[in-house]
């Protein structure tokens, strides 16, 4: 009896199977995206999570300017600027015929609304000191902004394409969580929570109509959903180790990029025997970046002497001023009289934290540092030591573009006090000649490379796979968002 | 019967009035600033005010559980931190997903693992039995998100007949939607398949031996007669029991199913909403969870007296 019921289950499935195949096909006019996280909402003006951008940015939203797969900074709603002599009065032209979603028309009132926004006492933009020097912000007519500044700041035409300053109208601004609505070529069209967000073309005549952003949390349920033709593209893949299977399968096209993502190994510098330049520096030489690499994230990631990136104009390769040398750290801790350390080395969730710490830590015993593993959730991490600088030693990726200022803030986790450094930045936020602003970043690269703050690991890469024909993805993550605007099926 | 059913309302309201304030006790000591955690580590001090304010998070606990509750038992729930729109709203989009995935495993649970179990005692000690043993014991040993890796690879990447996750949704069909949930429910349901036809088995072979089987008999009963109506009514008993109690496993595993599957459930949303602090969904999702087991519970109790009516005056 038994084998007649299999036999008829076999057949039942068979028929429901056939008849059912095929109903996941792709139309060409259509793109399906994988993402890790799902963003917490849409708005990219209050929230400083990553996905936010991930999905809207350049997409739904557009700033005055925008920031391109280089990282330069490109006209997006102005179309033109000029800056006045002293660099304290940018006067922006805005682009005519713009409009909202919603049908309502951008225009210069719009850009003092959105910048006010942002800059308000009550505001929760998660990005604040991106809009530090603005004194105020004026409409001279419907297209002709100004801004004015209190002390020259020479970011901020970059400052202004980040997501967080993207242009939002008086009139759907409080709903941009739940409902984006923005000027970009692209509108939000539905959230279905825990699965995808759905974007639909403003013009017929895009290459791509449908735009859908799936969140897959689990790497390997990516790989699966990509290789099962559920989902076209993985912008940043998770798993580098089924990135090598990936590479040798003729379907997909992978791209190994480069994000804003330094990886270091922080020190606490207030702490003792820490606070010894000596011993941060024996830390520093104990490091074998490679190996790390390797072990950790597969061989995918740049090593860096420095807190900086390596794709940006301004980066100096200090990598010498650290490199790996057993003997020399042994040397260095015992001219600072710490033969025998012990060090908590305190780890959030991330591979790279986690992996990596391992290796970490089998290198620091190489030069006689115990360093005890303590892996944290995030939240802890957030309280333990980010706020409450408890601990030695932690793991982390700083992911903001050109975030070097870090160290000339008061009371930052890793209680780096130096006057010569805020001097820098002093001198870097006065100078708007981006010649003369490199030159200051690289002194500052010196700086915290030659006071060792922080062991410098290596830049997150970005490993995006795609179905071949698709172009236009981009390869390098300078700001953390998916630009589908230049993607097209060949 | 009326009594009963009053007595176990009020039982239920107790029960959760005790989980409600336990969930909020241990929420409210998980490290973890929901306002650090959602802003980023390069947020301003101010900003942060500005959002812990927002959220109420400065006023004091015992305020903020009395709100919780009196919105509670006014049919309000909160508005979730991090997406922004009511809770309630939140939980019956998710459960939408949840219940008919846990169902569909529960039949398929009952269906294979009831007829399996009951070959396997009335054919105890052959190949079929041993057969029967040997999935179970496999079932219970293969953990679930394994199963579920395979399964995808298998029948999605290799064959193509399944999507290889996520959930297209209600309005996009029945038949698609119930075609994204097979895999999944397969993969929740064989764990307590095995269980269950462990369970039955025991359970069969227990009643086979009562003096009341041997009496059925030898009044000349057939065998089929003897197992279906006599056999299995008084087995029913632990299977209900083990029944009722995999339910509540099925809602928790369906977390990390939910997880490889990428299906937007209420598994995902109580990783999400632990992941994020977002406690205001968090709370209510576990009080929900803690609701759903009671009222298991509750409807197996029912059972009993349905297949026993000694258990009525018992009640």
């Amino acid at each position: 009896m038994t084998r007649t019921i299999r036999f008829g289950v076999a057949v039942v499935l068979a028929a429901t199977l056939s008849f059912l195949t095929g109903a996941y096909a792709q139309p060409k006019d259509s793109l399906t995206i994988g993402l890790t996280l799902e963003p917490p909402h849409l708005d990219p003006t209050a929230g400083a999570a990553a996905a936010i951008d991930e999905v809207v940015y350049a997409n739904v939203f557009e700033g005055l300017t925008r920031i391109d797969e280089n990282g330069a900074v490109q006209p997006q709603l102005a179309e033109s600027w000029t800056v006045s002599y002293d660099g304290r009065v940018y006067t922006f032209t805005l682009k005519d015929g713009v409009l909202f979603h919603d049908g309502t028309s951008f225009d210069a009132h719009d850009v003092v609304f959105a910048l006010d926004r942002a800059r308000a006492e009550e505001s929760v933009n998660a990005q604040k000191p991106l809009f530090a020097a603005i004194d105020r912000v004026e409409a001279v007519d419907l297209r002709t902004v100004r801004i004015f500044l209190s002390r020259p700041e020479g970011r901020l035409l970059f400052n202004l394409g980040w997501g967080d300053a993207v242009m939002v109208a008086p009139e759907s601004a409080n709903n941009n969580k739940v409902t984006p609505i923005g000027t970009g070529p692209y509108k939000f069209d539905r959230w279905v929570r825990g699965s995808h967000v759905r974007l639909i073309a403003v013009a017929d005549d895009r290459p791509l109509q449908r735009v859908t952003f799936r969140f897959l949390p689990d790497p390997s349920a990516q790989v699966a959903a990509l290789r099962a033709g559920d989902i076209d593209a993985v912008a940043n893949l998770q798993a580098p180790e089924a990135l090598i299977a990936l590479r040798s399968d003729p379907n997909f096209e992978v791209a190994v990029g480069s994000t804003e993502g330094e990886t270091i190994l922080a020190i606490n510098n207030a702490r003792p025997p820490l606070n010894d330049v000596r011993v941060r520096r024996a830390i520093a030489h104990a490091i074998d970046r490679q190996t790390i690499i390797d072990g950790a994230m597969f061989g995918f990631g740049t090593p860096i002497g420095t807190h900086f990136a390596p794709h940006h104009p301004a980066y100096l390769d200090l990598r010498s001023a650290s490199h790996y040398d057993v003997a020399k750290a042994r040397g260095l801790l015992a001219e600072a009289g710490q033969p025998d350390l012990k060090l908590t080395l305190k780890l959030p969730p991330p591979t790279y934290a986690r992996r990596g710490g391992e290796i970490v830590a089998a290198q620091l015993k190489e030069i006689g540092i115990e360093a005890e593993i303590i892996p944290l959730e995030w939240g802890q991490w957030l309280e333990q030591v980010f706020r409450g600088k408890n601990y030695d030693l932690t793991i982390v990726s700083h992911t903001e573009p050109l975030d070097i200022g870090i160290y000339g803030r008061d009371g930052y986790y890793f209680n780096y006090d130096s006057p010569d450094f805020r001097a820098l930045m002093q001198r870097l936020n006065d100078t708007s000649d981006s010649s003369a602003r490199n030159r200051i970043l690289g002194e500052s690269q010196r700086l915290i490379a030659a006071d060792a703050v922080n062991a410098y690991m290596f830049q997150l890469a970005k490993l995006g796979v795609w179905r071949k024909g698709l172009t236009g993805m981009w390869q390098n993550a300078p700001v953390q968002a998916n630009d589908v605007t230049g993607v097209r099926w060949k | 019967m009326l009594t009963f059913l009053a007595r176990r309302v009020l039982l239920l309201l107790a029960t959760l009035l005790v989980a409600s304030f336990a969930i909020f006790v241990v929420l409210e000591v998980l490290p973890g600033d929901a306002a650090l955690l959602m802003l980023g580590i390069e947020a301003q001090p101010d900003t942060l005010a500005a959002l812990r304010d927002q959220m109420g998070l400065d006023r004091p606990a015992l305020s903020r559980y009395l709100a919780w509750v009196g919105g509670l038992a006014a049919g309000e729930t909160g508005v979730s931190y991090t997406y922004g729109v009511p809770v309630s709203q939140l939980i019956s989009e998710r459960m939408s997903v949840t219940l008919p995935l846990a169902l569909m495993a529960l039949v398929l649970s009952v269906v294979i693992a009831i007829p399996i179990g009951m070959l396997a005692a009335t054919r105890r000690g052959t190949v079929r039995d041993y057969g029967v043993m040997g999935f179970s014991q496999i079932g219970m040993a293969v953990p679930n998100f394994w199963f579920a890796i395979l399964s995808i690879l298998f029948f999605a990447v290799l064959l193509g007949w399944f999507p290889a996750s996520g959930f297209p949704g209600w309005e996009a069909g029945v038949r698609k939607a119930l075609w994204a949930l097979v895999l999944p429910a397969i993969s929740l349901a064989l764990p307590e398949a095995a269980i269950l036809a462990r369970v039955t088995r025991t359970a069969v072979l227990d009643t086979l031996e009562a003096d009341y089987v041997r009496m059925a008999r030898a009044k000349g009963l057939g065998p089929r007669r003897v197992l279906w109506s006599h056999v299995l009514r008084n087995a029913l008993v632990p299977i209900t029991t083990i029944i009722g109690l995999q339910f509540a496993f099925l809602l928790a595993g369906s977390i990390v199913v939910e997880a490889v599957f990428a299906l937007p459930g209420l598994g995902r949303l109580t990783f999400q909403a632990v992941s994020k602090r977002d406690l205001i969904v968090l709370r209510d999702v576990i009080l929900l969870l803690v609701t759903l087991v009671v009222i298991v519970n509750f409807l197996v109790d029912i059972a009993y007296a349905v297949i026993d009516p000694r258990a009525r005056y018992a009640a």
